[in-house]
């Protein structure tokens, strides 16, 4: 079984990738797991569009991929230092913790 | 079973596997090692699909240099046992696990069923996995969101430096 | 000449009021700069006056289009600030920046002193830029700009000295009284869009655009452009405004409340002139209202004893004889005597300014505007006096000078008409004969009273003194223009009309914009005698006037009270219509609004304001418990909208 009868196994693949960041995101508490997590799903995106761009030899899936890969380093760079705040405000890093838009 | 299926075999488990590890780990040092791991898999694959520009960035600047930040602040937070959290078996985790099992399946259904997955347009080899093709196209037809790219990276980098300053403004 | 040189009429009055206004505003040093103040403006009134000579001078028989920018375009509607000069617009410009640059000159050496001279020129020039868009747009919305413009400048300078209670409220009476005309203003333009689906004037007029107007709807639009025109043009019922507006300075009475925007109703009815022939009903409608304005006024005048109320008097009774003209389909005969009308009436407003000038310094103890205190004015101020008596003759009817031309052919055609079948307006000729009369008979009392016979004042202590060259030069100019101007229109007798060069090869020419009823002239014999009996009846009036008060002085009026019996008082308070308007429309309003309307809006519609504010914030107390600022619950609450919108593309949606 060569590509492209593999398609659907990379999408597959992709697919429980991205279903394994969604539920970490949602069970875990500690904000840089959190993060990591958001990553993978990035990354299982970036897997989907790298298929379909070589399954239809389109560059615009590649193109995506590659301002995924620098959007998701600007923002790590954001959000890393949003949690250097937080714990210096908080000691801790637990996003429950930061309930400031309550009612 | 050709070798290309079970190099993606062997690539497609340990990338569940560190997926798995990531969200399962209390160490969030152990985490990241276990995210290395899926992301290194995850590059493994682009190769496989002769996306090799792509897979040499993804270990550079994934792995090799965002990665590695995390781990930079995960030692700079410097967090103490008793931070290190519990994973709960709650109601919420529990229906957090059955969101993303739903997620899933409804995902294989969506690629399954619907026209996404067209095989009769399948391109005979991928013409956009080398630099120079990339860089192509990078700046002819996507010249304005480059740009732009490198405003945002800019703007993020000048929008960490004020928040993680110790005397915020 | 080129447009750009042509636009310069429409933008130099609006760049001298933005000049001036904005300057005064920032600088208090500019307000002390009154010769400065006043030449700039000036000029921006006198430059557009010698561009319009120039056209005036060159013109070809063609109108002249010009176009400013483009105002809007939304569906079937397009309109700009397209301005267009033909016979009818050009007059009109002329009168009114020509008049006005004499009016700013007065002005000059009328307003020295004041404190609000620069606010002064500033609303000065923005009323002849209003004015300018009045006459010269070439569509109905333009007009309607001017009009609205005109009616705003003329609310700010009556009330210019608003500290003053009673003059806001004479201000905000002028507003309200036009508010209603303008009403039927809009109401007649959306007719007439929803039927031509235009608002030029060229489109309107035409005859396909006539063709479309069935005769009842020709009526109304016709009876609506009507009502707008009593409320600028003070007629009745709408007149109420204009006496009072003499609270305003008085080259304000003189420009705006006289000789220019009083006249604009005149000027719009004989600019949709192809219109009201086709509706007769409204014409006789016009003619009758008109010709009661004209008397109504005139009975009033005589029991005035404030100069500038028998003028602002005088002033609407003139404006019912142009209405009387109008109603006669002689609409030319109607600018004509606008123009007569401008040149003596402005005449005497300044000359009442520069007298009640004289007499401020005279006594200030007393009134400076009761003719009951004057008296004798003739050798102290020799220049005002002259011109007055000028004008005063002009209006009264005396031939050569300029009113007799213009009222003569009024009367010639309403009697015309009469001639021809139309019986009522026997009746129209008739009181217009009488108001004559009437007319020459207050004017040479005020005159009188004002200039002859001994001083009623301790003349001892201070002289009234003639006022500036300023104020006489315009006067002069005026007086002058008072005695030819007439000379344009002479009568049918003459050569047959073709000396009657203002009606038959200018407004009503072959190319004229004015389209005049045609009605088959009277015999000479007829004709003659007409003209006789006006002048005998104008000169029969000043006689009666000057024997009357040149025996008696001021108790003169005594033999008009008896005369008048008991109607004398009613005269006197001005027929009660103030009381009237009051009793009948004002205090029922007033209480009706107590009694329902304020209770309707306190509690109905209050209460759902607040109803609607409580209920949000009920709602919102509610609902504001789902917001727990975990972050978490928040990205359950979105997948879980995921998986569910997924779920149903995947398995509802075929």
């Amino acid at each position: 079984m060569n590509f492209p009868d593999t398609t659907f196994f990379y999408l597959a693949l992709s697919a429980a990738l991205f279903a394994i960041g969604l539920t970490g995101v949602l069970i875990r508490r500690n904000g840089i797991i959190v993060f990591m997590c958001i990553e993978l799903m990035l990354n299982a995106v970036n897997l989907t569009l790298v298929t379909f761009s070589r399954l239809y030899d389109d560059p615009a899936g590649t193109m995506l991929v590659f301002f995924v890969m620098c959007v998701a380093a600007a923002e790590a760079v954001v959000g890393l230092a949003i949690f250097i705040a937080l714990f210096r405000n908080q000691r801790n890093i637990d996003i429950n913790n930061v309930n400031l838009f309550k009612w | 079973m050709s070798v290309e299926t079970i190099t993606f075999a062997i690539l497609a488990v340990l990338a569940l596997a560190g997926g798995f590890g990531l969200i399962l780990s209390r160490n969030p040092v152990y985490a990241l090692l276990y995210t290395l791991l899926s992301m290194f898999c995850v590059a493994g694959l682009f190769l496989t699909l002769h996306a090799e520009f792509l897979a040499a960035i993804q270990v550079i600047v994934y792995a090799g240099a965002i990665m590695v930040l995390f781990l930079f602040v995960i030692n700079l937070l410097n967090l103490q046992v008793e931070d290190v959290e519990q994973v709960y078996y709650n109601w919420r985790t529990m229906g957090a696990m059955l969101l993303g099992l739903g997620f899933l399946v409804e995902l294989l259904l969506a690629f399954r069923g619907t026209g996404l997955l067209d095989k009769s347009r399948a391109g005979e080899a991928f013409s956009y996995g080398k630099v120079e093709p990339i860089g192509h196209v990078l700046m002819t037809g996507y010249v304005f969101p480059f740009e732009m790219i490198s405003v945002i990276l800019l703007v993020a980098l000048m929008g960490a430096l004020i928040i993680a300053k110790k005397h915020a403004v | 000449m080129s447009p750009v040189v042509l636009s310069l009429v429409i933008v130099l009055p609006l760049l001298g009021a933005t000049l001036n206004g904005l300057l005064g505003l920032l600088l208090p040093a500019w307000r002390k700069q009154e010769a400065l103040i006043g030449w700039l403006a000036t000029a921006m009134v006198a430059v557009p006056f010698f561009i319009l000579v120039a056209v005036f001078a060159s013109y070809s028989g063609e109108p002249v289009h010009f176009t400013l920018l483009p105002w809007m375009a939304t569906g079937g509607l397009e309109v700009s600030f397209g301005y267009s000069l033909d016979q009818l617009s050009l007059l009109m410009g002329l009168i009114v920046t020509g008049i006005g640059t004499l009016i700013h000159i007065y002005s000059i050496g009328y307003m020295h002193h004041d404190g609000g001279f620069y606010k002064f020129f500033t609303y000065l020039n923005l009323f002849i830029f209003a004015m300018n868009n009045l006459i010269l747009g070439d569509n109905l919305l333009v007009t309607f700009l001017g009009w609205e413009g005109v009616g705003a400048c003329s609310y700010f300078l009556i009330g210019f000295w608003y500290s003053d209670m009673e003059k806001s409220a004479a201000a905000q009476k002028a507003f309200v009284a036009n508010r209603i005309g303008d009403f039927a203003f809009l109401v007649a333009m959306f007719l007439i869009f929803w039927q031509v689906g235009s608002l030029n004037y060229g489109a309107i007029l035409s005859e396909e655009g006539l063709a479309r107007f069935t005769p009842s709807l020709s009526f109304w639009v016709a009876l609506l452009l009507f009502i707008a025109a009593t409320g600028k043009s003070a007629q009745i019922p709408l007149y109420v405004w204009l006496p009072d507006a003499m609270a305003g300075p008085t080259p304000v009475s003189a420009l705006i409340h006289a000789a220019t925007m009083v006249t604009s109703g005149i000027y719009l009815i004989a600019r949709t002139g192809a219109l009201y022939v086709t509706a007769p009903e409204v014409m006789t409608v016009v003619a009758l209202v008109g010709a009661a304005t004209a008397l109504l006024a005139a009975l009033i005048a005589i029991a005035q004893n404030d100069i500038k109320k028998v003028l602002a008097y005088s002033t609407v009774s003139q404006l019912g004889f142009m209405f009387m003209a109008l109603g006669a389909g002689a609409f030319s005969t109607a600018i004509f005597h606008v123009m007569t009308h401008a040149f003596f009436k402005a005449c005497l407003f300044l000359g009442s300014g520069s007298v009640i000038h004289a007499m401020e310094h005279a006594h200030a103890a007393h009134d400076p505007q009761d003719i009951r205190t004057m008296g004798g004015l003739k050798k102290y101020m020799p220049s005002t006096f002259r011109t007055f008596v000028i004008a005063t003759i002009a209006i009264a009817g005396i031939p050569p000078l300029a009113g007799f031309f213009s009222k003569d052919e009024i009367l010639a055609k309403n009697f015309a008409l009469g001639l021809e079948g139309h019986t009522v307006y026997y009746l129209v000729w008739g009181v217009g004969i009488f108001t004559a009369l009437l007319t020459a008979f207050y004017m040479t009392r005020l005159t009188y009273l004002t200039f002859y016979g001994k001083e009623r004042y301790e003349s001892h202590a201070h002289h009234p003194h003639e006022s500036g060259p300023l104020m006489t030069v315009p006067l002069w100019v005026l007086a002058a223009l008072a005695i030819v101007g007439g000379w344009v229109g002479l009568p049918e007798v003459i050569d047959h009309g073709h000396l009657n060069w203002i009606s038959h090869h200018w407004l009503a020419g072959e190319h004229g914009p004015v389209h005049n009823l045609h009605v088959a002239h009277p015999s000479e014999t007829i004709e003659l005698i007409l003209i006789a009996l006006s002048i005998a009846i104008a000169g029969g009036g000043v006689l009666l006037a000057w024997g009357l008060y040149k025996k008696h002085d001021l108790a003169g009026d005594d033999r008009v009270v008896k005369l008048f019996g008991g109607m004398y008082r009613a005269m006197q308070h001005k027929f009660y219509v103030d009381e009237f308007y009051n009793a009948v429309l004002i205090r029922p309003l007033v209480s009706l609004a107590q009694l329902v309307v304020i209770p309707f809006d306190q509690k109905g519609i209050d209460g759902v304001v607040d109803g609607t504010g409580k209920l949000t914030t009920r709602l919102g107390g509610t609902f504001k418990k789902l917001q727990t600022g975990i972050v978490q619950n928040y990205a359950v609450l979105m997948a879980i909208g995921i998986v569910v919108l997924l779920g149903y593309m995947l398995f509802l949606q075929v």
